[in-house]
Formats: structure tokens, sequence, C-alpha cells
């Protein structure tokens, strides 16, 4: 299983080595130099025959190098010591592949991410990356010529979450003719979207453009709508998924129901509507969230329904016109097949009861911002009137507090990015409708986006106030003339460099965007990561923020962080685009690492076969000897460490890989060579 | 005796590609330094880990062993960290009959998004083993080539104690 010296005059490996400066990225701290010599002198008996430096080995002229040299010193093997092989794997792979070398017999060993950007001291750094870049040339000796493996992609797509990201998405690949999946836990579609009034910065009417869109996703002869639905279970791999939705009963049949309303309007039960209203507002036991909804058909929220709870009722039963009501309805399961999956789960909204000195739940005028929504939302609980808490009073004064649970390191450290943007709508929007002193209080005014900063302009032209400062404390203790009965806020000026108490009517308190609670459990269903935040990691930041490091799954909207619209929107595309490109080549191609069983070698034991999860592994009765099945294997290799006999080998990550490279890191090879 | 001034552990780290090797990328992106001791190796999977790699990392110089793999629950295969989990106990229980100070051999699950939890674990393991000082198996007999006999003496002994 070791590897054995070879005699040095004769290595038929010809390795080829390759040490990138990446700028300064890398040279600043590694002698790359002295690496691409040392190379070249000591490894020259391990088979390294021609050992180079370049400033960026990923742009052409460096890909060009490696490309001359197998064609014109017969390289047999390569080695590039530089990034990632996350980033640029496939990038020199690809090179080497246009040369006529086998893709596979290329080693992309890391300097960077874990030499130069992680360590101080040059000498030990150059040190390390010589060891690095030995136990690469000891590793890429045991490569062998590989395929990739080709894997048919199943043309629908499970969408989850019926926001405006989600919909999006959901549109694109319908309107390409795929079929799509889109799931969405509560009973309408639509997100938080569905709940604004106005979108700044242009100021369109939210249900002017998204209800349009909503009514395509309902129609569409392509989408499946499952709402009051939730996914449970994910098998499968990317191509081919089998997805379990659980679609709760809503004790409607679709099928009869017309949507007229009149079980809405006859329930007598009702109920604070804390999703949908945020609190503010009151829905039925039988409810759709809004007028607008889709699908039309309302549910029945059997933890409220005086006949669910108390035996007696019935009246939407006896009162709907077709019959509609089916108390008897049981939650289904059902089960589908998809390619690709496409999440945009979106947000919670950050709770301000955290942010004690702010007074939210104990004191009646200070709202969140999702409240203030309601309030100015034409079909909201107040009609669009901004009132206080009781009702009636419109307000003569509002502060509006930004950053609330964000860029706050008591809560969460990140910039939550659309609150400035909504504060100043809602500055707008209480000036218009009230004629209201306002009162915005702000660290920073981040208006980054198209027209952004022209609505800023606008909002300081109207008349709005700013106060630069973080608000200590929202009180309704008044200790001057002219507090009485109202809400002072505390806080330091910075710009004035005082002290300031402001009172007012109402405090709008402008509430990050945070994950949502369950996303740790959403993440765990799809195979998926979350950061320390509790976002979902993108596969990479810049380059793949749709993609996930799970292949066939993508993310969308607010579930990998704070987004406006526009943003969930063009990613929601974005993830279609993904998912399309994969459908429309009917395959995606794999890494080919897979794990095999040499018959011979094997004794029957079949302590393989319980360790795989997928069920990859068989027993041949037969022949007495354990088989696997290449298309269940996902390569993780656990088999391959497990057998006693070494019968079982992976491909990509075989033991002669791994030994070799641990006797190369360790420079062991010096002593063959 | 050697001058543990001067002392520079060599620990072989092995990574899994889905959580703890784009935690050392990241670890890498961020920025975030910690001592250049440990040399690490990608496998697909922390279950991918044949003991005979610790053995041979050991017997070949190293000073001590790190093994990486994602979080109870969060394996890209499902359930293979529990695997190496086991097998690090036992690998573990079977290295300290054989006289290792359980410290060289060290288990840790990092995310992909815990770049700085493993810059802190690879730190504090470097010190841990800066302290009990180099481990000389190779100076004692196990060569690499004899790694398996030295398995095979170590499973015997677990034998014996059982």
């Amino acid at each position: 299983m070791t590897t054995q010296p070879q005699d040095p005059a004769q290595p038929k490996e010809k390795i080829g080595v390759y040490v990138c400066h990446c700028g300064s990225n890398i040279a600043g701290i590694v002698d790359v130099a002295e690496v691409r010599e040392w190379a070249g002198q000591r490894l020259a008996g391990r088979g390294v025959t021609v050992a180079r430096d370049y400033k960026f080995m990923c742009s052409s002229l460096g890909q060009e190098l490696i490309e001359k040299d197998i064609k014109e010193q017969g390289l047999n093997r390569v080695v590039v010591a530089a990034c990632s092989p996350h980033l640029h794997e496939g990038t020199f792979r690809t090179a080497c592949g246009r040369a006529g070398l086998n893709p596979y017999l290329c080693e992309l060993v890391s300097i960077r991410e874990q030499v130069s950007w992680v360590h101080t001291d040059k000498h030990a750094a150059t040190d390390k990356a010589k060891a690095v870049v030995s136990g690469g040339v000891e590793r890429v000796r045991h490569h062998t010529p590989l395929e990739p493996l080709r894997v048919a992609i199943h043309p629908a797509t499970l969408v989850v979450g019926g926001g405006i990201a989600g919909i999006q998405a959901a549109l694109e690949l319908a309107d390409a003719g795929k079929k799509v999946y889109l799931v969405e836990r509560e009973p309408s579609i639509g997100g938080h979207m569905a709940q604004f009034d106005k979108t700044f910065p242009t100021l369109d009417c939210a249900a002017c453009i998204l209800t349009p869109r909503m009514v395509s996703a309902g129609n569409h002869p392509n989408i499946t709508l499952l709402t009051w639905s939730e996914v449970t279970e994910v098998h499968g791999y990317v191509g081919n998924f089998t997805v379990k939705i659980k679609q709760r009963a809503r004790h409607v049949k679709t099928e009869l129901c017309t949507g007229c309303g009149i079980c809405q309007e006859k329930c007598p039960k009702k109920v604070i509507d804390d999703v949908y209203e945020a609190g503010l507002g009151y829905r039925k036991a039988v409810y759709t969230p809004f007028p607008q909804a889709v699908p039309k058909y309302p549910v029945i929220d059997v933890e409220n329904c005086t006949y669910f709870r108390k035996g007696t009722c019935r009246a939407c039963e006896k009162l709907c016109p077709t019959g509609a009501i089916d108390f008897a309805q049981k939650d289904e399961v059902l089960t589908v097949q998809v390619g690709n999956i496409i999440l945009a789960t979106g947000f919670d909204l950050f709770n301000p009861q955290k942010v004690t000195q702010y007074g939210y739940g104990r004191l009646a005028n200070v709202f969140t911002s999702l409240e203030f929504e309601r309030l100015t939302n034409a079909a909201g609980p107040t009609n669009g009137a901004i009132v206080l808490r009781d009702g009636k009073t419109v307000p003569k004064s509002v502060g509006i507090i930004h950053c609330v649970g964000s860029r706050d390191r008591n809560f969460n450290n990140y910039c939550s990015a659309i609150c400035c943007m909504q504060s100043l709508k809602f500055a707008h929007l209480v000036k218009e409708r009230t004629g209201a002193t306002v009162y915005n209080f702000y660290i920073d005014i981040r208006t980054t986006a198209k027209a952004y900063d022209e609505f800023y302009q606008r909002v300081l032209e109207e008349g709005t106030l700013f106060v630069r400062g973080r608000v200590a404390e929202v009180t309704d203790a008044a200790r001057l003339p002219g507090e009485e009965g109202k809400l002072i806020l505390q806080v330091e000026d910075t710009l004035a460099g005082k002290q300031r108490r402001i009172p007012v009517d109402m405090v709008v308190l402008s509430a990050g965007l945070q994950p949502r609670a369950d996303a740790k459990a959403t993440a765990q269903v799809f195979g998926l990561s979350c950061s320390a935040d509790g976002w979902f990691i993108e596969k990479h930041p810049k380059l793949d923020p749709v993609a996930t490091m799970t292949e066939g799954v993508f993310i969308a909207g607010c579930i990998s962080g704070p987004k406006d619209i526009p943003a969930s929107v063009a990613q929601g595309s974005a993830a279609a685009a993904r998912v399309l490109s994969t459908i429309d080549k009917g395959e995606i191609t794999l890494e080919p690492v897979r794990a095999s069983i040499n018959a011979t070698q094997c004794s029957g034991c079949r302590i393989c076969n319980t360790l795989c999860p997928f069920g990859a592994i068989s027993f041949l009765e037969a022949d007495r000897v354990s088989e696997v099945n290449p298309a269940l294997c996902q390569g993780c290799g656990t088999c391959v460490a497990a057998c006693p006999a070494g019968a079982i080998s992976g491909t990509g990550f075989s033991n002669d890989q791994i030994l070799s490279q641990i006797e190369g890191l360790l420079m062991l090879n010096m002593e063959y060579a | 005796m050697v001058d543990q001034e001067h002392f520079e552990p060599v620990i072989i780290g092995f990574t899994c590609n889905w959580c703890s090797y784009r935690a050392a990328d990241l670890a890498g992106t961020a920025r975030v330094k910690y001592p250049p001791n440990v040399r690490l190796i990608r496998l697909m999977c922390s279950g991918r880990l044949d003991p005979t790699f610790v053995l041979k990392a050991l017997a070949g110089g190293a000073d001590g062993v790190l093994i990486t793999g994602c979080h109870p629950g969060e394996c890209h295969y499902l359930e293979q960290n529990y695997k190496a989990l086991r097998r690090f106990l036992l690998l573990r229980r079977t290295l300290v009959a054989m006289g290792l100070e359980p410290a060289r051999v060290r288990l840790v699950w990092a995310s992909a998004a815990e770049g700085v939890k493993l810059a802190h674990e690879i730190e504090t393991m470097v010190a841990e083993i800066r302290a009990l000082g180099p481990l000389r198996w190779r100076q004692n007999g196990f060569t690499p080539d004899n790694a398996h006999d030295a398995h095979a003496f170590a499973v015997a002994a677990e034998e014996v104690s059982a």
C-alpha cells in the first residue's frame, strides 16, 4: 500500500510544477522562486522535470505555459501550487485537457488560502509551501486518467418559498416550458412584499406589481402551486431528487370552492393576525390572508376554529353555497421527483422587543416597521390611515429609529441593507399623509442602489429632520414642559455634539432582517449549511451567489442575507437561469469520485454493506462478494476506509494517493530521491 | 532532551471537502492567522479517514494528527461523520494504549462558515503539542513501511486489555 521508491534515474512520471505568485498574494509571503527552484532540484528524482513560477498562473498566459510544456516536454502530470482547488481546479484541468492530457492528471495545491494568507513568518511559510508542493507531487504520481460522470437531469424543479424571489424563479422556469412545484407554507403566495403598500424608491404600489405575478404563478399550466405545505424530506442528488411535501389539510375542497368569501364573512371567530397583519388586525378562523390571495381558497385554522375546539358551530359549512367545507380532510404527503431545487425562504423581522430601552410592547405608540407598513397600506387595518394605537389620533410628530437590531454588537453585526430606504419611505409617507414633523435617527444613510440617493435628497427637501446618533432610550417619563403625554427620544446628536430629548407622538422602529427562526432545520433538510449568523452560504459570494455547495440546490432572495426587492428578483431569475442551463443540457457532469470493489480481493465479510447510507453496496449471494452500484454511490469513501481486505478503492482519493501525499507532506520523499 | 524553545511540531490535518476544507479556505480569505505547523489533506468526507492514515502520519514523523469533519447532523453524506467519530474514539483508545498522549490526535467539527474556529483549534493544538514535545515514533523504530505492523500491534494490545 505504501509507495515504493522508484529508480530515480528512470522516473516514468514527467511532472510539471507551477508555482503561482498570485500578484503579491502569494509572492508577498512565500518565496516563490525558492519553492520553484527547490522543487526543480530536490523533487527531480520524484519525476519533476519542469518547475516554473509565474505571476498569474490562472491567466491565459499562465495556462498556455502549462499547455506548451505538456506538448513540448511531454509532461504527463501537472502540479499547480496556487489558490484553493474550489476556485481554480477546473481552470487548470481544462488547460491540461486542451493540451491533450487527461484533466484528472492535474493536482492543484493551495499555497494561498492555506499558506500565504494565514501565515506571517516568510521563512516558515516558504518551508510549508515546499511541503505542500511535495505532497502534491507525491499524490499526483498516483493519479489515473478518469472520465467525468454524467448524470441525467429530471426536467422538473422544486421552488421553496412563494415570496417575490420564489415567484420570479418559478415563472422564469415555467415560461421556458419547464415543470415547477412551488411550495409555500402560508395559505397564499406573496411573501413579505404582499404586506407592503409602497415600494422604494419609485413609490409604486406593491400590490399593483406583485399581484399580477401571483396570479400568473397561480394560473400557469407549468406550475403546481402547493400552498399551506412544507417540504419534510429530500433524498437523492442533483438531477434526481425525491422530495416529500406535507400538504396540510385546508378543510376546504378546492375543486368546489369558488373563493366567494362567504365563509370568512360568516365565521364568528376573530383571531389576531400575527402573520399578514403583523398583529395589528384581525382575521377569521377560516381565512385567506388577504383578498388578492393566490390561491383564492381559504384555510381553516384548526387551533382557533370553534368547531375544532368545541365541536359546535359549523357556520361556514352551513353557509357555503357549494358545500366546499370539509372538516374531515387530513394532511397529505406528496412525493415528487425533481432535478433541481431553488430555495427562497426569505427572512424574519428582528424582534425589537429585545431592545428593551425602545419600549416596543410596553409603550403603545412604538411600532415595528412591518406594523407601520400595514398602517400605511390602503388594504390594511386602518385603510391606510397613519394613526396611533388608539385607531383614531393622527400623530403630529413621528420619530423613526434606524438600525434596530442591525449594526449592533448586542444583536446583529450586519447591516440589514433595506432599513435606510424603508425609513426614508416611511418619512415620505408620513409627510404626505399627515404633514407631521418627522425625525430620522440614523447612524449612516446608505442609499447605494439606482435612484436611491435621489430619493434621499427628495425626502430631505420635503423637510424631514435627520438626527445622527443612536437613540439611547424611548420613554414616556416626562421631565420637561411639553413632554407630557409624549414619547421622548433621548439621543446624542453626534453632529451637533450634544444630548437631545425629542418628544414625539409615534415611534417607528426600523427593525432589521434576520434569518428564519427555523433556518438551521431547513438547511438540514436540504443538506446545506448556514453561516454563524444563520444566513445560507452561497457557493461563492461574488462569482456564484445563487449556487450552494450542494449540486442542484440553489438559493435566491433574502435566504442568503438582507436584500431589497430588485436584488431578490434578480436572484430569482439568476437561480432559474442556472437551473435551465442544466435542464436544457439534459445532463450534468460530476467529479468521478466513486468506490469500486475488486471481487478477487473481497472476502465477503459484508462490513461495508451496512456503512453506506445510500444503499449503494449490495452482496452478491452467488459469488459471495459485495458490489458497489456506481449510480447510487456518492463517493464519500467510508467503505474504502473500512474494508479490512483493502478490496475497495476510491477513484480520486485512493489509499495510494492519500498515503503518498502524507509522505510528501512529511518530506519522506527526500530520502528516496 | 529537545530544546522546547526551538521545537516546531509538524501536524497532519485531514479535512472534509464540504466543510472543514472550506473553513480553511475561509480562514484564508478572511486572513485569519494561525501557526504554519499544520499541513492539510483534503478528503471527500471524514468517513474516508482510514485509521491507517493517522498511523502513517505519526510513524512518518508527524507530532500530531488533526481530524476534522462536518458537525453532527450536517454531514454531506448524511451520517458518515458519525462513523468517523466511532473510528476516532477507537483509534485514540488504541493509540493511548500504545503510550501516545491523547492530545496528539484531535477531532474537530468545523462547518464551512467556521474559519475562525478552525484557526483557533489549530492554534490550540499546536500549543498543546509544542508543550508535549516531539513524538519521535520515527526515530524509535516505527517506519512508514511497518505502520501496518504497528496497527496490528495496536489491535492486539487492544484485545488484551479488553
